[in-house]
């Protein structure tokens, strides 16, 4: 097992450099100019041509792109045009803060999802079913932005019950910043929600319809045990597959649910550094998502050999 | 020996399906006694699996229905049990083996976890002590070195293994009467005669009936006492084996006989088989059901549904055209008496 996670890792290595020469090519090809977003309309011709001798961008491409690849190697991801803060170090700041929104709600869609899957399946064809599988239908196409949006207006502004935005400030007890949490939490987990219960729901059909567990019944073991045990666990892989996914994507995705709730984590960031044309600061945290990415993936693998012995590699005992 | 087990009387089993009820089970009757193996034989969607499941009531929960009948079981009514009733009644007293060993075993835990599980289900025993049974049972079954087993997934073990895995797992609560459905279909023909003899030296040993589902017809020569012929939901014959083979009295009885292939035949000789196909199941009710594909069927068979007669002591069959006076032989010949 530790032969195949090594390999894994090896494998990061050449999926890391087509993401850092993706990004590198692409950020490139933004309109504007960072040296006239850092500086501002108003200066002059040559300020700006300057200021782009300085940030390194009269170079030509391919040697902006080797100067950049042997920094990141040495690991120096660069310094913001904006912030003019080391890029890492403002990442490192802001991971904490996404996760505390990211990880509850991806954990409250994966136990939400699970139940509700679990027993729309067997229950399967009754009311339950049908409402909550057309709920996980809506779930899934909302526009994160208009759910957001309506969240704000009927629980902030009209009744009044949380806060609009904001981080909430951990001065105030801890109670403020969880207030602070609940909306971007619960849009943040809509979706994942409705796609962990649609994807319980037919996985679960899949296993219970199979012998085994029709076998187990007529074994006499408890319908409880039936479900939650044994089809559950036959369930699982597609499961951690889309839950790896959907850990990963909150990395980025918090992206529209960060701005709408302008909450201080990778999202605002990145937002914040494409509109400032912040190339440097674009290339690390995207760097950063395509790490979190490849990792959680190798996870999955990992986690995959664990449940499903099937999945092993080296083979035999 | 002798004394009755499991009486099912009238059994009807339908499936209610979109497109229509399907009677998959039409009214059948047979008892088994205490330590006797019995034969259900009939070509696929006769309707014999369908019978064995309802025993323990193990039905698609939306579709399948036993709609009228009795099953008694040993003194009790099978059909009032409870829910909770229901879960120690199956696997204690009455086992069910599969046809697929394979997949008759969850495949994501250890064959001793699963051991386990069925054991501490059934008896009120610590998980080490069921562990430990759970063991004993394998090596009872003749599995080799059954510590490893235990420690062992499904899709390590071969066919043949799992089967035996399976068997030891319905012995453990010794129940009285193991259903097995066509235990040996998915299995090599070496196999298959290994399980055979092994399901039969269980019977020796603890004295269980068995109800052994098959379609073939010699597996029943080689382990049933009794045996019924199923066709299209319905018995066609039932009696002793000894009988069966001696003096098969149903037309398509005779038909599964002659498709059987023998060893005396020649090599470029084609293989006999009954013409057509068995009716839809949700039309049948109105007349014979083999009557389409019959060779002596005659306009009463095509009008009216033969009821099971006795024949001769102890031999029911049902067909129009054998009577206790108008006897019908096979391929026009008189058979030996």
């Amino acid at each position: 097992m530790l032969k195949t996670i090594l390999i894994r890792c090896l494998q990061i290595i050449p999926s890391l450099f087509v993401v850092v020469t993706l990004t590198f090519v692409l950020t490139r090809m933004i309109p504007g100019d960072p040296a006239r977003a850092v500086l501002g309309p108003q200066a002059s011709v040559e300020d700006v041509e300057k200021m782009r001798e300085t940030m390194g961008l009269n170079q030509p491409l391919a040697a902006q792109y080797k100067d950049y690849m042997i920094n990141i190697v040495k690991g120096d991801f660069g310094t913001s045009y904006s912030y003019n803060q080391p890029v890492f170090s403002l990442i490192a700041r802001r991971i904490p803060s996404t996760l505390l929104i990211a990880l509850p709600a991806v954990l409250i869609a994966l136990i939400a999802g699970m139940l509700v899957g679990v027993t729309s399946a067997v229950h399967q064809g009754t009311l339950f079913d049908y409402v909550f599988m057309i709920l996980a239908l809506v779930g899934v196409s909302m526009p994160i932005f208009w759910l957001g949006l309506m969240l704000v207006l009927m629980f902030s502004v009209n009744l009044g019950w949380l806060p609009v935005l904001g981080m909430g400030d951990i001065s105030k007890g801890l109670g403020d910043v969880i207030r602070h949490m609940v909306l971007p939490c619960f849009c943040l987990a809509t979706i994942p929600t409705a796609t962990f219960s649609r994807i319980t729901r037919s996985s679960i059909l899949e296993s219970i319809h199979g012998d085994s567990i029709r076998a187990l019944r007529a074994r006499g073991i408890k319908e409880s045990v039936v479900i939650w045990k044994y089809a559950l666990k036959s369930a699982l892989p597609p499961l951690i597959t889309v839950l790896g996914l959907q850990l990963a994507g909150c990395f980025a995705g918090a992206i529209l649910t960060e701005t709408i709730f302008s909450w201080p984590g990778m999202g605002t960031l990145i937002v914040g550094a494409i509109d400032n044309r912040d190339y440097v600061l674009i290339q690390g945290a995207v760097l950063v998502i395509a790490l979190a990415f490849v990792m959680i993936n190798m996870f999955v693998d990992v986690i995959y050999m664990i449940i499903n012995p099937n999945v092993n590699y080296e083979g035999g005992n | 020996m002798g004394e009755v087990l499991l009486t099912v009387n009238d059994l009807k089993t339908y499936f209610y399906t979109v497109s229509g009820v399907s009677k998959a089970v039409d009214g059948v009757s047979f008892h088994i006694n205490r330590g006797e193996i019995m034969g259900i034989v009939g070509e696929s969607g006769s309707g014999k699996s369908v019978a064995s499941s309802s025993i323990i009531r193990l039905l698609p929960a939306r579709t399948g229905k036993i709609v009228s009948g009795s099953i008694d079981f040993d003194g009790t009514d099978v059909l009032k049990l409870g829910k909770r009733e229901l879960l120690s009644f199956r696997g204690r007293d009455v086992s069910m083996i599969f046809q697929n060993p394979m997949t008759s075993l969850s495949p994501v835990f250890k064959v001793g976890h699963q051991m386990v599980e069925m054991i501490c289900a059934h008896h009120k025993v610590s998980r080490q002590e069921a562990y430990r049974m759970g063991e004993e049972a394998l090596r009872k079954v003749g599995i080799p070195d059954a510590g490893r087993r235990m420690d062992s997934y499904p899709y390590e073990l071969s066919g043949g293994m799992c089967q035996r895995v399976i068997i030891a797992m319905s012995l453990c609560s010794n129940p009285k009467l193991i259903i097995a459905d066509e235990p040996t279909t998915a299995l090599d023909v070496t196999v298959q005669a290994q399980v055979l003899e092994l399901l039969k030296d269980m019977r020796e040993k603890n004295g269980m009936a068995i109800l052994l589902i098959t379609h073939n017809l010699g597996v029943v020569w080689q382990m049933c006492d009794s045996v019924m012929v199923m066709y299209a939901g319905k018995t066609v014959e039932y009696t002793t084996c000894k009988e069966l083979h001696h003096n098969p009295l149903h037309p398509y009885t005779w038909g599964l006989l002659d498709s059987m292939p023998k060893l005396s035949s020649n090599s470029g000789e084609e293989l006999a088989t009954i013409q057509g196909t068995p009716p839809d199941l949700r039309l049948t009710g109105t007349c014979c059901n083999f009557s389409n594909r019959c060779p002596y069927a005659e306009d009463l068979c095509r009008n009216q549904v033969p009821d099971l007669k006795e024949l001769e002591p102890g031999h029911f069959v049902a067909c129009h055209r054998q009577g206790v006076e108008s006897r019908l032989f096979r391929g026009g010949v008189k058979q030996h008496e």
